[in-house]
């Protein structure tokens, strides 16, 4: 395998007994994004020159014989909605175009603290507002696997630069689905922690409540070491969980014996792409011959799913990015006429198509005379959702179902219908609305060598069991081998 | 026909807490623009709001000094409006489950003692500042904000309509004051606008239950505009029923310099504020073990400490009201006491010269230069008969002069009353024999000229001389 190819563990061990340098091995990934960034379209800021820099510094840091922090020295990537302390975070909106935040976010804080070499700011929908990175106000991102197709969304940069080699690891976000479904169209490793487990402060808001940080890797492996950094109860965050972080490397062991695992059957229904379905089928087999048990469960509120979070995430959105109008920062329309106008004018003029949809909606659902018929009734919704899971959970440990009813579908296929995008979140914002952790790990192709990734979700703050269902499964295959070759066009 | 005014106030008050509601930025007053600032009260991409517990905490004390119910599960909302001075383009504030609920407050009117509801008291984040380069909006070539104040924290008392004349209003507002005061989580400078009231009013015909269309007048924040501004809209109201108008339903501004109030905007017009649950932000638990620990630190509040002056020192209920009308106040007067002064004079002169005093130099009683511990000391030599009230006056003056202990000053101007009956026997003696005609009326029946006979004697003894003493000898020798 080459350098880029490799996943951080593996590269972090080479680095401690010195077969690399730091400054090889980011030469290496820089090298291979002039190679395919050109194709692939991961980054909307690259910082070259201080991801040079850093790569240096740890080197002289291990010349000296220091020990060094997992990610030290590891090439990396963070997704644009993360603020970055003097590094432009634009959200892939023009109205952030220039905006360069004067602090980092906790996570981001966190990961400094190893000093990783932080490559640049990756793609995403506007604001994280879709699942296909189309949204973004600069380009879309291309999926490496078949570059005609999307890499999923919103965290598509991320996803996608991990899948190219263009990043060894990545930092996405996840309000339904945005870790999640790009890590399955994109064939590598994705983790929404549980609600809570990582601070948010410094994650440009989409939908505070929903909202949640989490790692997009090669493997399981760095998915454990990267959420034990950036895991934790932050004093800045209100809504951050005051519990014991466990060392989660720890629930690296293939042992699944007398799990009980949960196939929801209302997630293999109508409009579930047979192939996935039979991916993700023989997944569960497979660990079911490693010794778990598996039971049909029942989540029957998980129809309503979507039109409830379809009307909570866009009336949180609707006040979150209310902030965005052109007074004390971010871009100003030119020549209005009074102040009404000003705002006006410069929300229509730089922000984008889907963004505006969704404030139009949340707007409406927040409205008098609207609020209990769609938020109320949305927030209850919510509730029964939620129950849905405690209930299952009683009976198993984990429940498994596809990351994405499909594969990555082509670039342009489904975005001039709106609700067709929405309706593709079905098999993850559920999760969301429940603040469960759930991992995507690829489980197979389709006919086309198109990934697919199989969801494992879990009860509330048990990441461990997650991981450990997820890398006994991955070591059994050789999926988390595999590596994208860039077809297409 | 007759009407009678129904009248409602929201008071906003801001805390005195060091920092504001969510960051750990500076509140204090009169910082250059733009100084006390940070990303969270900003509002930039990416923040996060942290409560500040002290807002808590002065919130439930307010609510419990109010007899109010504090609630034991509480949530902030989103009040959603654009406007420049507003960051994040939504207010912090609190909708359907405010911290306080059913409180009330007694006021004394001129017609007897009256008890005004408080519906509920909430928690929310003030807004920043717009600075004009013109003097108004209208003539300003550009407009700058502020932010200092942004996320200054502030409760918002809501009253009752159960207010009917503007008196009323004023008192209820005054007593609010004074209660914050005495719990000393509000400064309530008005001038700072650190208290201010919107005034919702509304006229029905005498009797009638119905309540009528009101208006509202925001931000009036002195006493004297709250009973102006209500009189003249009671006034215009009255005038437009009695002209068989209707009375329409909008927000109406005071302008105190031509007195009158003008339309501002409709309902029609008005904000639909789209309340939603702040997700930033978890819900507020206190226990009740929690309330009774802030009902215990609570000090002595208005009611019970005029009900204690009353009681103790057989003050009128006048008096004592007036006294405690302030903590300040109360509290000068309670050392005035513990300093050995007699309480009914000591009420009299913290109520008399000191204040008389204090208002022209327009400072505070706790800024006063005669101490507490020197006016006790002053009003016991009047007590033991070493100076008269009238040198009282004299020796208070240059108290406020000077910082000398009364004992010297009494001393060092030789302002010693005069006790010695010999001494005061010759100077009546004196002003019997010049003032024949006075004596002569007096002796005709005209018992009043007796006092200008005390008059005279008092005069040449320089005022030294003690008052009963002179009226005993004066009556001994002319009866």
């Amino acid at each position: 395998m080459k350098l880029f190819e490799q996943p951080a563990h593996v590269l972090h061990d080479m680095l401690v007994n010195k077969e690399i340098t730091s400054l090889e091995l980011t030469q290496a990934v820089l090298a291979r994004i002039d190679e395919v960034e050109g194709d692939v379209q991961a980054y909307l800021t690259i910082t070259r020159e201080e991801a040079l820099a850093q790569a240096k510094a740890v080197d002289e840091k291990i010349a000296k014989g220091e020990e060094i922090a997992f990610l030290e020295g590891i090439p990396g990537a963070i997704k644009d909605n993360i603020c970055t302390k003097g590094i432009k975070t634009t959200c892939a909106s023009k109205i952030l175009q220039k905006f360069v935040p004067p602090y980092d976010a906790t996570a981001m804080q966190k990961l400094e603290a190893q000093n990783p070499v932080v490559l640049g700011k990756t793609n995403l929908d506007e604001f994280a507002m879709g699942g296909s990175t189309e949204n973004s106000a600069y380009h879309p991102t291309c999926n490496p696997w078949n570059t005609d197709c999307v890499p999923g969304g919103s965290s598509g940069g991320s996803a996608a630069a991990v899948a190219a080699g263009t990043a060894v690891w990545a930092l996405g976000s996840d309000t339904g689905g945005s870790i999640r479904q790009p890590a399955s169209f994109c064939g590598v490793v994705g983790m929404k922690p549980t609600y809570g487990r990582v601070s948010r402060y410094g994650l440009v808001a989409y939908a505070s409540s929903l909202d949640q940080i989490g790692p997009i890797t090669k493997d399981v492996t760095d998915c454990a070491h990267i959420l034990n950094i950036i895991a934790g109860r932050d004093e800045m965050d209100s809504t951050s969980l005051d519990v014991q972080v466990p060392d989660f490397t720890k629930a690296l062991v293939q042992d699944v014996k007398g799990l009980k695992i949960g196939l929801p059957k209302e997630y293999f229904v109508k409009g579930m792409d047979p192939e996935v379905e039979a991916a993700v089928k023989n997944g569960v087999k497979e660990l079911e011959k490693l010794g778990a048990e598996v039971v049909e469960i029942s989540l029957p509120n998980t129809d309503y799913a979507i039109s409830t979070y379809y009307l909570i995430a866009p009336a949180e959105a609707a006040t979150n990015l209310a902030r965005y109008d052109g007074v004390s920062y971010g871009e100003r329309a030119e020549d209005a006429a009074d102040l009404v106008e000003m705002m006006t004018k410069t929300r229509t003029q730089y922000l984008g198509e889907e963004v505006k949809r969704r404030i139009m909606i949340g707007n409406y659902a927040l409205s008098a005379g609207y609020y209990d018929a769609y938020y109320l009734k949305a927030l209850k919704v919510r509730r029964l959702v939620k129950e849905d899971y405690d209930k299952a959970f009683k009976d198993v440990d984990v429940i498994i179902c596809p990351a994405a009813p499909s594969v990555a579908y082509k670039i342009g296929e489904k975005i001039s219908n709106p609700l067709e995008m929405y309706l593709q979140d079905a098999c993850t914002v559920p999760l969301n609305l429940a603040g469960l952790p759930g991992i995507s790990v690829p489980c197979g192709y389709n006919k086309d060598k198109m990934p697919i990734g199989m969801q494992i979700i879990g009860k509330a703050l048990d990441e461990e069991t997650i991981l450990r269902v997820a890398y006994t499964y991955e070591q059994s295959q050789s999926y988390h081998e595999d590596r994208a070759q860039l077809g297409g066009k | 026909m007759s009407y009678e005014a129904v009248i409602g106030l929201e008071i906003h008050s801001e805390l005195k807490t060091k920092t504001k509601i969510f960051c750990g930025c500076a509140t204090s007053f009169g910082a250059e623009h733009n100084t006390h600032v940070c990303p969270v009260c900003l509002g930039l991409p990416g923040v996060l709001p942290v409560l500040n517990k002290r807002v808590l905490e002065f919130a439930i004390k307010a609510g419990l000094a109010l007899n109010c119910k504090i609630n034991n599960f509480s949530k902030f909302d989103r009040k959603n409006y654009y406007y420049p001075d507003l960051p994040k383009n939504w207010q912090t504030s609190q909708y359907d489950l405010p911290i306080c609920e059913h409180g009330y407050v007694d006021i004394e009117t001129s017609k007897g003692k009256k008890r005004i509801r408080i519906t509920r008291i909430h928690m929310e984040e003030d807004a920043g500042k717009l600075v004009h380069s013109g003097n108004t909006i209208k003539d300003s070539e550009t407009s700058n904000v502020d932010y200092n104040r942004t996320g200054v924290p502030l409760i918002e008392i809501v009253s009752e309509p159960d207010m009917s004349t503007p008196e009323e209003a004023r008192l209820y507002m005054e007593k609010v004051k004074s209660i914050l005061q005495y719990i000393d989580v509000s400064n309530c400078k008005m001038e700072e606008g650190n208290l201010r009231a919107d005034l919702n009013v509304s006229l029905r015909p005498k009797g009638s239950d119905v309540l009528g269309t009101r208006t509202e007048m925001k931000n009036i924040n002195s006493f004297k505009a709250v009973e102006e501004a209500l009189e003249y809209e009671i006034e215009r109201q009255e005038e437009v029923l009695e002209d068989g108008g209707h009375i329409i339903q909008e927000t109406r501004t005071w302008d105190p310099d031509r007195g009158v109030t003008l339309s501002m905007r409709s309902k029609e017009n008005a904000h639909d504020y789209r309340y939603m649950p702040e997700p930033d932000l978890v819900p507020i638990i206190t226990s009740d073990e929690e309330i009774e620990k802030f009902r215990e630190s609570l000090p002595e509040l208005p009611d019970a400490r005029q009900a204690r002056l009353e009681s103790e020192y057989g003050l009128s209920s006048y008096d004592a009201g007036i006294i405690t009308s302030s903590r300040q106040m109360a509290e000068y007067f309670d050392a005035v006491v513990a300093a050995g002064a007699d309480a009914k004079l000591a009420a009299n002169w913290i109520m008399g010269d000191l204040s008389k005093n204090l208002n022209a130099e327009g400072i505070g009683i706790e800024e006063s230069p005669v101490e507490a511990q020197r006016l006790g000391e002053m009003i016991g030599l009047i007590s033991k008969g070493t100076i008269s009230s009238k040198i009282a006056k004299k020796v208070f003056e240059e108290m406020w002069k000077c910082p000398d202990s009364p004992e010297k000053i009494v001393k060092d101007k030789g302002l010693v009353q005069i006790t010695d009956t010999k001494a005061i026997e010759a100077i009546v003696d004196k002003v019997i024999a010049d003032n024949p005609k006075a004596v002569e009326e007096y002796k005709g029946g005209k018992k009043k000229a007796i006092g200008s006979l005390v008059g005279q004697v008092m005069k040449q003894s320089k005022g030294k001389a003690n008052p009963q003493m002179v009226n005993q000898l004066l009556a001994q020798k002319l009866d």
